[in-house]
């Protein structure tokens, strides 16, 4: 008899929904997505214009909102499904997270902002993975900046080094270059790609930005996926 | 990173609101030991001195002014005894030692008293020796008295009339000092001591008076004695008072004023909750500056749990930052107080002999500061991720 080999999706999105109250008291839905998967190591660009739910998407994959039904598995694991600090141990263990505005801590330096990745997982924390991290990212000079004495392009590379901190299998990003000029821009995108390739992580980006996305062999419609914004798009 | 690397950085990113808050507790900490040990302390330095002796003789009048007076050179003479008096209780079969003072001149405020060299049977000269003859116009100077009056073996002086500085004149009287006593932590320290006969015989006293004391200090053989002569002098005599037991005296004297001690204790009290507070207001404002980053840290993983303890955590550094200050704090306010007790009573406090209020106070403190940092806590427990990560416009 022949055997059966599934391979199971890094991320699996099954009918994952997420609907808010409006201040007038009518139920807003703004994320529906039906299905979406990633393998490992796979990355995804996801073209998206602003108000169209990516944010609440990306944090309903982080589990920094809860959905209101469907699944999201994270290699394995559902973590709609989880209770909330399993989620946040699930986001430590085995997810990191580029932000717009990069959210760096101004109290810390740029070496214990990604050491910062990994200090709510299992394990210990590890500097000298965070000071390879910063060196790879260009950054041996400036360990011990301050986010202030950084500029936005050294900021956003301490940003990507801390989302890889913790050797995720699966790296959020949304909207990354937002404050960067083009060629910064090109640069980042340049970087967070090779930077994932060589931890193996999958990434999975948003962006409204087309040279952002042209960078990326894989790009989807967010729009098209989110089938909340059809349904808005349709009503108005 | 752990909880105390993230407390630490938080603390040094609002190192003005820390440095702050750290104040205000250190000066509370601070109040709050010093109320207790120079309370617990001046008591125990009153009771020591009291205990080198038994009784005071004196005119008539009130046994604690008499004791004030007499021992602790403090407050008014009340009135005079003649010196048959004296004698007689000196001659007294359970008299150990009986020594005469007689008072009522002063040096730039330092009191210059009538005595007998038997006054200094327990102390030690430092410098020089005691008078020769019981009218020699020679002085021996208390410690205390000679290093603030700046004056040494060979120096001289006129006594002033009256008990405090700025008397209605000089007397003639003209007195060379021939020693200086070593320090004795007692009222001993502060005094100009002359023999007795001089302050007597000084010119521009009463003459009438010249056979008059102001009070006998006295040591008795047994402490059955005392009340047999409390009896004799109290009860059964009318012209003279015995007090006794002197130490009894001085502690009644602190449970009359125990109210101003609970009083003080209160302020202490209330000092302390309010600069406990003062963490939680110096946190809970700081809230608002620090949603993003709490936001940040639920967004790497941080649990809710994570940053509830680390913000009382913050709080609790802050209350042992404020504590470790707050003996610095105490050393120099129990200084000053220190200097103040013993320029008026001669008393010395040991401010750094262990009290149970140096444990209990700090740990207090810090205790009140963690509960005061848990309604910050569930603020950042509370905190919105998703919100908390959307940039303030």
């Amino acid at each position: 008899m022949a055997s059966v080999i599934t391979f199971m999706a890094l991320l699996d999105i099954t009918d994952l929904r997420k609907a808010y109250r409006n201040p007038d008291g009518q139920r807003a839905e703004v994320v529906q997505v039906p299905a979406l998967a990633l393998e490992a190591g796979q990355q995804v660009a996801l073209r998206g214009a602003s108000g169209s739910g990516k944010t609440t998407f990306l944090h309903l994959l982080a589990g920094i909102l809860a959905a209101d039904s469907g699944t999201v598995r994270i290699d394995g694991q559902d973590m709609a499904a989880l209770a909330e600090p399993k989620r946040d141990r699930l986001r430590a263990t085995a997810m990191g997270y580029i932000f717009q505005t990069f959210n760096l801590l101004q109290g810390h330096t740029a070496l214990d902002n990604v050491v910062l990745g990994m200090a709510f997982g299992p394990g210990k924390v590890d500097r000298p993975h965070a000071r390879a991290l910063l060196e790879r990212v260009g950054l041996a000079g400036k360990l011990h900046h301050f986010p202030r004495q950084l500029s936005t392009g050294q900021q956003q590379r301490v940003a990507v080094a801390r989302a890889l901190a913790n050797r995720p299998k699966l790296v959020l990003a949304d909207e990354p270059t937002g404050n960067l000029d083009p060629r910064n821009a090109r640069e980042a995108i340049a970087l967070i790609r090779e930077v994932c390739r060589e931890n193996g992580a999958a990434l999975l980006l948003v962006s409204h930005d087309e040279d952002v996305l042209m960078q990326f062999d894989d790009v989807r419609d967010f729009t098209a996926l989110n089938q909340a914004a059809h349904l808005r798009e349709v009503a108005s | 990173m752990t909880i105390p690397g993230l407390v630490w950085r938080s603390l040094r990113q609002h190192a003005l609101s820390t440095i702050v808050t750290a104040l205000a507790l250190a000066l509370a900490g601070g109040l709050l030991l010093t109320v207790w040990v120079v309370k617990t302390q001046a008591q125990k330095s009153f009771t020591d001195v009291a205990t080198n002796f038994d009784a005071v003789l004196g005119a008539r009048g009130s046994k604690l002014q008499l004791v004030l007076n007499a021992v602790f050179f403090m407050e008014a003479s009340t009135a005079n005894l003649k010196e048959a008096d004296y004698e007689q209780i000196r001659r007294h079969p359970a008299v150990a030692r009986a020594i005469p003072i007689a008072m009522g001149d002063n040096l730039r405020g330092y009191r210059v008293v009538g005595t007998i060299p038997a006054m200094f049977a327990e102390a030690e000269l430092a410098a020089g020796r005691l008078w020769e003859g019981d009218e020699a116009p020679e002085a021996v100077l208390g410690s205390f008295a000679a290093r603030q009056l700046g004056l040494t073996v060979g120096s001289e002086f006129n006594p002033t009339h009256g008990l405090a500085e700025g008397g209605p004149h000089e007397h003639e009287d003209h007195y060379e000092v021939v020693g200086v006593l070593a320090p004795t932590n007692t009222p001993l320290d502060k005094v100009v001591w002359i023999p007795v006969h001089g302050v007597q015989h000084m010119d521009g006293h009463n003459a009438a008076a010249a056979d008059e004391l102001s009070a006998v200090l006295i040591k008795l053989r047994s402490p059955a004695a005392g009340f047999m002569l409390d009896a004799m002098f109290n009860r059964q005599g009318n012209a003279l008072t015995f007090a006794y037991p002197v130490a009894t005296i001085v502690a009644d004297l602190f449970g009359k004023i125990g109210w101003f001690d609970r009083v003080l204790a209160l302020v202490a009290y209330l000092v302390g909750v309010v600069s406990a507070a003062t963490v939680l207001v110096a946190i809970y404002n700081s809230m608002s500056a620090r949603r993003r980053d709490l936001a940040i840290l639920r967004a790497l993983g941080a649990r809710r749990r994570t940053l509830f303890g680390a913000v009382v955590l913050e709080a609790t550094a802050l209350g042992v930052i404020g504590m470790a200050a707050s003996f610095g704090v105490f050393a120099v306010i129990v200084q000053v107080v220190a200097a103040v007790i013993r320029h008026e009573t001669g008393a010395v406090i040991d401010p750094w002999a262990w009290h149970p209020v140096m444990g209990w106070a700090p740990l207090g403190m810090v205790t009140l500061c963690a509960l005061g940092g848990v309604i910050p806590a569930l603020k950042a427990y509370r905190t919105d991720v998703a919100a908390g990560l959307t940039p303030e416009s």
